[in-house]
């Protein structure tokens, strides 16, 4: 095994799916010869030729409609979009007509397309760049919305998304690219998608959480446990569908909980998992579930990040309420 | 030291100029009939030219009944199509099975000549998703409802063909309100990028719902509008089926042999309302203009070339009519037997593979729809 970062696994990852099955197309802005502004596509092209890794013109709503045609057409497109902040060029193509061509076609059509995207704060980027878009995508029927948070799932989940017939929206939060190396296995394996993973076992509270916010929870779970509270942390990993079964396995057995998310507050993500709980295991419970989320402003790129953005000690407060309630 | 001032450097309305005089309209059969373009005279058959007559014919009737199934009740949405049946069938008479046709909204004769069956169409206008499963050999998506979403993937379907080396192409029409979408550049402008085996049709039938074609752009033609994407563009009389059969052919041509893909600007009218839900077409354009307009009839013009070859008479044209006619009725027929369209069949086909809250859902309805 190896040791890698996100980055090099998700390069792995759409290296072996462009060795095993030859219609996986890999295109967008700058991914060809540059090898991608984070260098996600390093040398796929020089591997695998410019008939498989290619650059586009600078149109976000062509890309989605190159995809598209190219399902159409028997291909499996890994399409880029360079930052998910100029998801609103190709929010037609996305939510509009990918994820709706199944329905559209009764059933005939299917789009096994993966859109990869570069997205989340503390990186110090120009406006547009940083912003927690997953809630549009998690809202669109059709679509599946895959965030991992280690270089392990990033690989196995980007394997399992390239080969779904329908399509993802695999989403790579940029802080976690480089942070840190893990064990990656070589060759290819699958994590599922629609499955959460207990990142940390606990049995006081459940910090609920996806991206780089299960990092932080991480260190709050620690922290509490220096003070006595034993938190699980659930990763998430797919924010639509949402793993229900593990949400509330969690629950039932800590009977308190929290929602961490990066994104601002308004339905969003976090919001959906309290529903589900409250749902299914409202007589579990001995305290509401609360949130831990930015605030309902936009993303404020470059300055007071540190702040705007949920940190470990927003998630101690936070579990603090619950589990004194 | 004084500045000048006036120095021309590139003389800007000379280059307009001369852009404009590269866009002339083809036209081969005039409003009377006659061959105004020898040179340009399509090689058609006899039998192709009383089959694209007989099509359109078709079309025409097929129009009438759908408004009035559409009054009855009996139609869902419906976009008339009267006026662009030279752009619509001569268009679609110039390709072959293989190729993958992208429609808007009003294209629903093009796919109907590709094959998909009347009954299939009609289902389609009532929203019954059994109206666009497509059957397996037939290369159509559904007719486009956001302007210019075909235009993109048409660019993506066009690179597919190529890079299976197939010897197709991809088409699709939007009309001249779409081409001020953002969507309806970045299709042909990735098209000539790729180089790929694609034909853009555009249907200028003057109005955009009611915004006229002069408030659409500055440009003189729409067809020009190619120069900015690096490809070819033509304009040609969207009333003359000849004219627009000629043009799609030879695009369909280039693009075969790898020429890249063209640009088509049809000039046409739609002698009805946008669509039957509640359009007036009095509000935005006057009586002489439809007058001017049905002048140019496309079947008109191309019965009286037809019946001067001594290849067309009424009783052809009767039986065609009588054909349409009791074809509709049988198509409304087999339309109204279709199943009752249920939840969970409409759960079942979002994705290839159930996502797990859809399956949960699935459950939820097939109870409800049980009692």
């Amino acid at each position: 095994m190896a040791q890698m970062t996100m980055i090099q696994a998700i390069n792995d990852a759409m290296r072996q799916e462009l060795k095993r099955d030859e219609k996986v197309l890999i295109f967008g802005e700058d991914v060809g010869k540059n090898g991608g502004v984070f260098r996600a596509t390093e040398n796929l092209q020089a591997e695998f030729g410019e008939d498989r890794v290619f650059d586009t013109p600078l149109a976000e709503s062509g890309i989605g409609g190159l995809a598209i045609g190219l399902a159409l057409e028997g291909f499996r497109p890994v399409p880029e979009i360079q930052f998910f902040g100029f998801v609103y060029e190709v929010m037609d193509s996305i939510a509009g007509q990918m994820a709706r061509y199944r329905f559209r076609t009764g059933g005939s059509y299917k789009m096994p397309i993966t859109f990869r995207s570069p997205f989340g704060g503390g990186v110090h980027t120009p406006e547009m760049h940083a912003d927690s878009l997953e809630g549009l995508m998690a809202q669109t029927p059709g679509l599946r919305v895959v965030i991992p948070s280690t270089p392990y799932d990033a690989k196995g989940l980007l394997i399992s998304a390239i080969r779904s017939d329908d399509p993802v929206i695999f989403l790579e939060h940029m802080k976690l690219y480089r942070s840190f190396r893990q064990e990656v296995p070589e060759g290819d394996y699958t994590v599922e998608i629609g499955k959460a993973d207990i990142k940390r076992e606990g049995k006081d509270i459940s910090i609920i959480s996806y991206g780089a916010m299960v990092h932080e929870s991480l260190k709050a779970a620690e922290e509490l446990e220096k003070e006595g509270y034993s938190a699980e942390v659930v990763d998430l990993r797919t924010v639509s569908p949402l793993d229900v079964d593990t949400i509330v396995a969690s629950v039932e057995k800590t009977n308190r909980a929290i929602v961490v998310q990066e994104a601002q507050r308004v339905a969003g993500v976090a919001a959906n998992v309290v529903a589900e709980i409250n749902e299914r295991a409202i007589l579990s419970l001995e305290a509401p579930v609360l949130r831990v989320t930015a605030p309902d402003t936009v993303y404020p790129f470059s300055q007071a990040e540190s702040v705007w953005i949920p940190n470990y000690k927003d998630i101690i407060e936070t579990a603090k309420k619950v589990l004194t309630f | 030291m004084a500045s000048k001032t006036n120095n021309i450097v590139v003389d800007l309305a000379k280059q307009l100029d001369v852009v404009d005089k590269e866009f002339q309209t083809l036209q081969i059969l005039n409003e009377e009939g006659e061959i105004v373009n020898q040179d340009a005279v399509p090689d058609l058959t006899d039998e192709q030219l009383q089959e694209l007559m007989r099509r359109m014919v078709y079309t025409r009737i097929l129009d009438q009944r759908s408004i009035s199934l559409n009054r009855q009740g009996r139609l869902g949405f419906y976009a008339p199509t009267a006026g662009q049946e030279a752009s619509q069938i001569a268009s679609h008479f110039a390709l072959e099975k293989e190729d993958f046709i992208l429609p808007g909204y009003r294209d629903v004769p093009q796919i109907i000549w590709h094959g998909l069956p009347l009954h299939q169409a009609f289902l389609w206008s009532r929203g019954h998703f059994q109206g666009i499963q497509i059957p397996e050999d037939l290369h159509i998506l559904p007719p486009q409802i956001i302007i210019g979403a075909q235009y993109v993937q048409t660019a993506g379907v066009a690179l597919g063909i190529k890079k299976n080396g197939k010897k197709s192409v991809a088409i699709t029409y939007t009309g001249d309100g779409g081409t001020s979408q953002g969507d309806f550049y970045e299709g042909i402008n990735f098209a000539g990028a790729y180089q790929v085996p694609a034909i853009f049709i555009v249907q200028n039938n003057q109005f955009a719902i009611s915004t006229p074609r002069e408030k659409q752009t500055a440009a003189r033609t729409l067809a020009q509008k190619a120069v900015a994407a690096g490809i070819p563009g033509i304009q040609v009389d969207g009333m003359d089926p000849l004219a627009v059969y000629a043009a799609v052919k030879e695009a369909r041509e280039r693009a075969i042999n790898g020429e890249g893909p063209t640009l088509i600007e049809t000039l046409t009218y739609r002698y009805g309302p946008h669509t039957m839900s509640g359009d007036d077409p009095t509000r935005y354009r006057t009586k002489e203009l439809d007058s001017e307009w049905e002048k140019k009839d496309p079947l008109v013009r191309f019965r009286k070339y037809l019946e001067n070859k001594g290849i067309w008479n009424e009783e052809m044209e009767e039986k065609v009519i009588e054909q349409a006619k009791e074809d509709i009725k049988e198509a409304i027929k087999k339309a109204d037997a279709a199943p009752k369209q249920k939840v969970t069949d409409l759960i079942s086909i979002m994705n290839v593979e159930l996502p797990s809250n859809l399956k949960e859902q699935y459950e939820i309805y097939k109870e409800k729809e049980s009692k």
